[in-house]
């Protein structure tokens, strides 16, 4: 210990502006380099510094310093802020990352909360420059410029330069701060010295419309002044065109609102009683359709458009009503639709129907003739997320969606129905059966039609192992087949 | 009739669009004017350009092409039985309005949307005509949500699609036979149909194409919907139950709510009291929690007396004070699924957490100095040296949090 030294400064570090993060960082690393400790540095900012540091000691030989990758990240941020001992903040946190460097993981310590309510104060202030930048055209034709009068908390006009160049690219533009100004002339972005209001233009045409907007799209029944003001504090106010409205605005708003409530309902306007006469001629009352006397499949599809014989319209996105010729000779009757399905109005169009489809091909059955339809007509679902999951529909469900079922085999009187799984075969057959052990087995009803039984194709989708997926499809395959041995038998 | 100014015109349509409550610029796809020399940009984070002082922010120009509609659907302003003042838009008046807006960095872009005049088609080919202007004959990048009419034709879709960043279709009101008795001339099949196929085209374009191994644009910032809460009867648990839904089949980005506000010149039909706008609040805090929290919908209100959110706390604190068997949670031990269910604890104090106490184990003075407030928690965690013993059980709790929180807003 020299105590005679502690109250000394041993290095001055001069930085050439207050965004200047290269000479901060190269002297900080020359300061580590050596050892030099926080309190033995002073951090100022002389325009026109001396670049080179030559008070500074060079870094030894072959030293290197490790900090983490994402620290020059975060200090290069920091640096912009406006506090005047972030310099020297920035380098205690550099002496200490040398030794701690799980520091900036610490979100508890104090020196770590402070880095990060450095930044994010910065990231804010910049987040209002982006927002409440107002430019006001001077000149036109070739003459016309935007220019800008903006008052930053902090440092920041350099770092946000770049996304008024990337929005206004075909504009040639001008942002006036007190401490630093951008240009960009279409092609070329310029940073120069400070400047004050009055170098900026005064007015602007358009910011009457624009006031005349901000008046309107306020809601007086809504007001909420707290909220506004933690997100457009009052002292960017004096910069916006829009906010000397707001006293009056907030004054006359209790008065608007309960002149909304208290204006009594006027009759109907005078063009009301036409406009309702030519485009709504008259308003159906919404009954049932008579399904019952639907005479084809088309109408019968028709009628069960607005079918709310169970619950499950509710949720669903239409009825998917089966699809097929009207005399196909067999009728597969699956378990419900899916979310393609449902989305699509069609049977068999998801994953599973492309399986379903291309075992078809393979057993030589023509899709084209024969007639596909579901146990149940709306999709039934949980909703997780983004994503829909499959439910299965209940015996009551299965029993109303009956009707339908039984009215499509009454229109196209097919030689063989195939249930395909098991809530199929419950609505074929009236009671539940084991499908995989009466698999590839037909059953006669009372009234005479011939029920095969086999599994859905979604079965094989959900195996994981490849071989006994493939072993799955064969088997799904035969039983086409048989199907197919069927109808022309 | 007198020509109206455009001025005059955008104070009617203004004040026409205000009940939407959407003004959302973000989610889109990056964009910039560098390459094309033009205007505008996108870049993922919304910016909200100024604030109204009800609180809601102005990112967008909200206005409607024309207020004159064929609809008369009770809670709307624009309704055909309505006296209001009618006005309509040219597409040039918009196309200047929103450039000339732009370019002072007023706004992130343009929101429009238009009341029905004639037939769906007509009106959504002038407002997918503003788009068009807007995209290829003033070069403007910046952002374009265009409401899109539910019975408008499939290509006059694809092609606001192309050039729109997102678009909406009101689904209006909570139910169906809310729809049916509030705006009679609105078919709710429709609408659903129109989300299915807005969400199958947005897949298909997702898709690169075989010829050009490209992927086509179309609204990169995907579907939206609105719905009215407070007009009708459904209960804050149907409404949540409708919004699962809808996320669920139309993959939408966003359900937004909007407390029925009373309207000048009113329908008799509908409730004439200032908007809920505490109940809009907790509806939203709701439909964070089931996306982006990890609750199902089922669970935020399982358990409630009237299925409706208790306005006074938050749905997660409610939740919790309900299921209380499932805390304390160690705060030092407890998996993220756990720590995103205590109270006042957000995703990204979660995330600090975690991070954290890979390092260190994590005391209560640590877990405060990160968070918010404290008082919420400490009933619900352990932490280094502390436990709630009782206190998690104690019958009072739901009033000393509130009171502790409301003292706390005091200073």
């Amino acid at each position: 210990m020299q105590p005679a030294e502690l109250n000394l400064v041993r290095y001055k570090v001069l930085l050439e502006s207050e965004t200047d993060f290269a000479g901060w960082r190269d002297a900080a690393r020359r300061l580590a380099l050596n050892e030099v400790r926080p309190e033995d540095v002073s951090w100022h900012v002389a325009a026109g510094a001396d670049r080179t540091q030559r008070d500074l000691p060079a870094p030894p030989a072959d030293a290197q310093l490790v900090v983490p990758r994402d620290f020059i990240g975060h200090a290069e941020t920091a640096l912009c802020h406006s506090d005047p001992t972030r310099f020297a903040f920035l380098y205690r946190m550099l002496w200490r990352l040398r030794t701690e460097p799980k520091l900036l993981s610490i979100a508890s310590d104090p020196d770590t909360r402070r880095l990060e309510a450095m930044e994010k104060a910065v990231r804010r202030d910049s987040h209002k420059m982006h927002a409440f930048v107002r430019f006001r055209k001077i000149g036109d034709g070739a003459e016309e410029r935007y220019v800008a009068w903006f008052e930053p908390d902090h440092f920041i006009v350099e770092r946000n330069a770049d996304f008024f160049v990337r929005r206004f690219t075909g504009m040639r533009w001008t942002i006036l701060t007190p401490y630093a100004c951008a240009d960009w002339n279409g092609e070329r972005l310029a940073i120069g010295p400070g400047a004050a209001k009055g170098d900026a233009p005064t007015e602007d045409d358009i910011e009457a419309l624009w006031r005349t907007y901000f008046e309107n799209i306020f809601n007086p029944a809504r007001l909420k002044v707290k909220a506004m003001r933690k997100e457009m504090p009052k002292k960017y106010w004096r910069n916006l065109p829009e906010a000397s409205l707001i006293p009056e605005l907030i004054a006359g708003a209790d008065k608007a609102a309960k002149e909304m409530i208290a204006r009594m309902p006027t009759t109907p306007a005078p063009h009301h009683a036409k406009v309702q006469a030519k485009y709504w001629p008259k308003h159906e009352p919404t009954q049932m359709p008579e399904d019952d006397a639907a005479s084809s499949i088309s109408e019968l599809r028709e009628a069960a458009k607005g079918c709310r014989r169970c619950q499950l319209w509710r949720d669903a996105t239409q009825t998917v009503f089966g699809e097929g010729p009207d005399n196909a000779k067999v009728i597969f009757v699956g378990e419900q639709p899916g979310d393609q399905e449902d989305l699509a109005g069609k049977p068999f169009v998801g994953p599973a129907g492309k399986v379903f489809d291309a075992i078809l091909d393979d057993a030589g059955v023509d899709r084209q003739k024969v007639y596909v339809t579901n146990a149940v007509k709306h999709f039934k679902f949980e909703p997780r997320g983004k994503r829909r999951i499959h439910s299965k529909p209940n015996a009551g469900e299965v029993q109303a969606c009956r009707w339908w079922i039984d009215r499509e085999f009454a229109l196209i009187k097919p030689d063989l129905a195939v249930a395909l799984g098991a809530t199929a075969a419950l609505s074929l057959l009236g009671k539940a059966i084991a499908v995989t052990k009466m698999r590839g087995q037909v059953i006669e009803r009372e009234d005479g039609l011939r029920v095969f039984i086999t599994i859905h194709p979604s079965f094989i989708l959900r195996i994981h192992e490849p071989a006994d997926k493939e072993a799955e499809r064969e088997r799904f395959l035969r039983d086409m087949r048989e199907v197919k041995r069927l109808m022309a038998a | 009739m007198s020509v109206l100014t455009v001025r005059e015109k955008l104070a009617i349509l203004s004040d026409a669009a205000k009940y939407d409550a959407s003004c959302a610029s973000s989610g889109s796809v990056k964009k910039d004017s560098l390459k094309s020399g033009g205007i505008g940009s996108t870049e993922g984070m919304g910016i909200c350009h100024s604030y109204a002082p009800d609180g809601r922010c102005i990112s967008l120009l909200k206005i409607l092409l024309t207020n004159f509609c064929i609809y008369d659907c009770s809670y709307c302003i624009n309704r055909s039985s309505s006296n209001v003042r009618r006005a309509r838009f040219s597409i040039d008046e918009v196309v200047k309005l929103t450039m000339d807006f732009y370019r002072r960095n007023y706004i992130e872009g343009l929101f429009l949307s238009s009341g029905v005049i004639r037939s769906p088609d007509e009106t959504m080919g002038e407002m997918v005509e503003v788009a068009r202007r807007l995209r290829l004959e003033e070069k403007f990048s910046g952002y374009i949500h265009l409401k899109t009419i539910p019975e408008s034709s499939a290509e006059l879709v694809e092609k606001a699609g192309l050039y729109a960043d997102r678009l909406s279709i009101n689904v209006e009101l909570p139910t169906d036979e809310g729809v049916k008795k509030l705006a009679p001339e609105k078919k709710p099949e429709t609408i659903r149909l129109s989300m299915a196929r807005l969400r199958q085209k947005m897949e298909e374009k997702a898709e690169p194409t075989l010829r050009t191994k490209k992927r086509e644009r179309f609204a990169p910032g995907g579907q939206a919907t609105q719905m009215i809460v407070g007009a009708d009867e459904t209960s804050d648990d149907g409404i949540l139950h409708t919004s699962a839904r809808l996320y669920g089949s139309y993959h939408l980005r966003r359900v937004y709510y909007s407390a029925f506000s009373p309207i000048p010149d009113s329908s008799s039909s509908l409730p004439l009291q200032k908007p809920p706008l505490m109940r809009e609040h907790r509806l939203y805090q709701a439909d964070w929690l089931v996306r982006f929290y990890g609750f199902s919908q089922p669970e935020i209100l399982e358990g409630s007396e009237d299925g409706m959110l208790d306005l006074a706390i938050d749905p997660k604190l409610a939740w919790a004070l309900r299921n209380r068997g499932q805390f304390p949670v160690d705060i030092n031990r407890a998996d993220r699924e756990a720590l995103l269910r205590v109270p006042g604890l957000g995703t990204k104090v979660v995330a600090k957490i975690l991070e954290t106490r890979r390092h260190r184990r994590m005391r209560l003075e640590d877990v405060g100095r990160i968070c918010h407030s404290i008082a919420m928690l400490r009933p619900f965690i352990i932490a280094e040296g502390w436990s709630p013993g009782a206190a998690t059980d104690k019958t009072g709790l739901r009033d000393t949090i509130v009171r502790s929180c409301e003292q706390l807003s005091l200073f």
